[in-house]
């Protein structure tokens, strides 16, 4: 049953990434105080968000390039975040991680840049959940063109064969950088060319908030319960470039008609729609809750420019 | 109290040990509980941990990596098994991006405790793939410990310290030694990673040797003694951290090294050992450095190409003797037993 609150949660929890990630590209190019190529997660907020509030709080992520959104979602902290695009000592990985790393372990989000590289690691961070008899799940989070990848195929067969609580989440946003699906995979969807008779797997809107919340905490809910694997593809849309901030109508690989189509589908757009439509919250308070978290966001850029460097003498901490 | 053992028996012993008294050990790979039990070291912890913590895998040795690494962030620590060192190629994202580079780049959120264990083949035609040593690629990238134990003593007490570290450490065993012998205390000790031992004193040359090539070194000594020829032998135990302290006192007082590598010599631990001295004990020489390796192909099967291949004892005589420029020394060979029968 999706109450008015999950609605609510829902909406904030998107509103808080997008105005995050809308920080960045307010100061990325004009102020360049972020030394770190970013992978923004505008327009695909819906999964993160539908999946933050499936899990337990002691349930795992572990993600790919575009990490800004399940970072978040998870609950990691958004000062630390903010310190760590800026490469200072208190970001949540003291400035050495970046934009592509950023992890809060204490929260449970995990996350590096390699293609389908954190795919086993969540596999085994479920088979540690089997063997201790823990009632967690752990969650991979990756892309379209993670599947690619033969290290996916080795992480799935083994997740299947050991019957372990993994959910394997593929947004698919339909583009490997520049490159569209037709020239590297097959036509057949994705969720049925992963599906064996050992997995359950399914497709689904990633644009519709409720929607992914619905379908992931029954999912999450059924891996917990029967410890076996899952495999949810969520239909996404990037509005921005692949890394960076800019919009790249001009680059010739994509149609400005078709960005635009999906902007129409934005999910913090169709929430808010169905928010008011419903009388669940006014227009004021969502233009009040938005102006919040830009103003939270805001304060932890500044507080993160005012925070010291890292200082030379800690460069070989850790090594 | 000592028993005379085998290496393969002092690996068994060390896993037995550790996982009796830490519960969140469990070892898993390739055919870890089958009839061979990785060449005999694994059937005793099989016999008393398997299923639940002693399991086979599918041939996956990437995911397995990644999978080490995710159960070893919540609490557990696995033992991950690839019967050839070569194996471990299709594993080396795992290994680099993922596991050397952890606890760096969250800046100690999180630790490692890995412990990968590979086996350098040698022998029996073990052939082009089945007889690689990726040592000096573990211990070129930051975030890994390398050990490279050369006799039943040193990989016990090796084993036992792996099993205890935060880091993820990668063993590199010698197929070759597994059959070598020696006094090995029954109760469990460590042995630091970074302290390299003199196996040998001696006077006139410092051979820096590895692995199979420190009982090589050992047995040219003792040829070269006949002779007057004084050999001091250092074995490094771990790559990664290096004991340069050890290397760089004996050369000072040799004034001669021989680096003698089981590997290819270019790009290798014997070329980081001799320019390791080159930078801090140059004036210290009294002649050029030599290394030993593998000849510069792969290694083939037939056993007249196999024996050219590798270096062995005599080989390392010749070397000492050309760096020492006493060509003149005749050396009887010593009459070894090759305890490696076959077959594989
Ligand atoms: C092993 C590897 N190969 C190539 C890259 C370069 N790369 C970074 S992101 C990316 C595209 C990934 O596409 P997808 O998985 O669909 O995720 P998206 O960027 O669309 O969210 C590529 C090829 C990489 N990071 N890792
Ligand atoms: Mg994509």
């Amino acid at each position: 049953m999706i109450t008015k609150e999950i609605q609510k949660k829902l909406f904030d929890l998107m509103l808080k990434i997008r105005q995050a990630e809308e920080k960045i590209v307010e100061v990325y190019a004009k102020e360049q105080t972020m030394r770190t190529p970013t992978h923004l997660s505008i327009g695909q907020e819906a999964v993160a968000a539908g999946l933050g509030l499936a899990l337990h709080k002691n349930d795992q992520i572990f993600v790919g390039h575009r990490c800004h959104a399940a970072y978040l979602a998870k609950g990691g902290s958004l000062e630390g975040f903010f310190a760590e695009l800026c490469g200072r000592a208190s970001g949540i990985c003291g400035g050495r991680a970046g934009s592509a790393h950023l992890s809060d372990h204490s929260a449970g989000i995990y996350a590096s840049p390699i293609l389908s590289s954190m795919i086993p690691v969540a596999v085994g961070a479920a088979l540690s959940f089997k063997m201790d008899g823990k009632n967690q799940v752990a969650v991979a989070v990756f892309g379209d063109a993670a599947i690619e990848e033969g290290v996916f195929a080795e992480s799935l067969n083994f997740a299947v064969a050991k019957k372990l609580p993994v959910l394997f989440l593929c947004e698919n946003n339909l583009y490997s950088t520049y490159s569209p699906m037709s020239v590297r995979q097959p036509s057949s969807p994705i969720f049925e060319r992963v599906r064996i008779p050992e997995l359950d797997t399914r497709q689904i809107d990633g644009n519709d908030a409720v929607l992914v919340y619905e379908c992931l905490s029954r999912v999450v809910d059924k891996v917990r319960r029967e410890s076996k694997p899952y495999f949810v593809e969520c239909l996404t849309y990037r509005i921005r470039e692949h890394v960076g901030p800019l919009f790249d109508y001009d680059r010739g690989y994509r149609t400005k008609q078709e960005v635009e189509a999906w902007m129409t589908k934005c999910p913090i757009k169709k929430l808010k729609q169905e928010l008011i439509h419903s009388q669940i919250m006014t227009e004021t308070a969502i233009k009040t809750l938005e102006e919040q978290w830009q103003h939270v966001c805001d304060e932890a850029y500044k507080k993160a420019l005012a925070a010291p460097w890292p200082t030379e003498n800690t460069l070989l901490n850790y090594a | 109290m000592p028993r005379f053992i085998s290496y393969a028996q002092a690996i068994s012993e060390a896993l037995v040990q550790a996982m009796q008294e830490d519960k969140d050990i469990f070892i898993f790979g390739l055919g870890v509980d089958d009839c061979k039990g990785i060449f005999g070291t694994t059937i005793e912890v099989a016999k008393q941990f398997a299923p639940q913590r002693v399991f086979d895998t599918p041939a996956c040795e990437n995911a397995l990596t990644g999978i080490a690494i995710g159960a070893a962030l919540n609490g557990k620590r696995p033992v991950l098994v690839h019967a050839r060192h070569d194996f471990m190629l299709l594993a080396l994202d795992q290994m680099i991006n993922n596991a050397a580079k952890w606890t760096y780049t969250y800046h100690g959120q999180s630790t490692l405790p890995i412990v990968i264990r590979a086996i350098v083949g040698k022998g029996w035609g073990q052939g082009p793939t089945h007889s690689q040593n990726l040592q000096a690629v573990l211990a070129h990238f930051p975030g890994l410990i390398v050990a490279v134990p050369s006799n039943p003593v040193d990989v016990k007490g090796l084993f036992i310290q792996a099993l205890k570290s935060n880091s993820p450490v990668v063993m590199v065993e010698h197929r070759a030694l597994y059959d070598l012998k020696a006094d090995v205390s029954q109760e469990p000790y460590r042995l630091p990673f970074g302290h390299a031992r003199v196996v040998r004193m001696g006077r006139d040359v410092t051979v820096v040797a590895t692995s199979l090539m420190v009982q090589e070194t050992l047995k040219a000594a003792t040829m070269l003694e006949a002779q007057d020829i004084s050999v001091e032998v250092v074995d490094p135990v771990t790559l990664n951290p290096l004991d340069e302290k050890t290397i760089l006192t004996s050369v000072k007082k040799t004034g001669h090294l021989l680096c003698a590598d089981s590997d290819w010599p270019k790009c290798s631990f014997a070329s980081e050992v001799a320019a390791l001295v080159a930078e801090k004990a140059f004036y210290d020489l009294k002649a050029p450095i030599g290394r030993l390796g593998w000849k510069a192909c792969p290694a083939p099967v037939s056993k007249v190409l196999e024996d050219e291949f590798y270096p062995d004892s005599q080989d390392i005589v010749q070397a000492i003797l050309k760096l020492l420029k006493r060509h003149e020394v005749k050396v009887n060979p010593l009459k070894t037993i090759d305890s490696f029968s076959g077959p594989y």
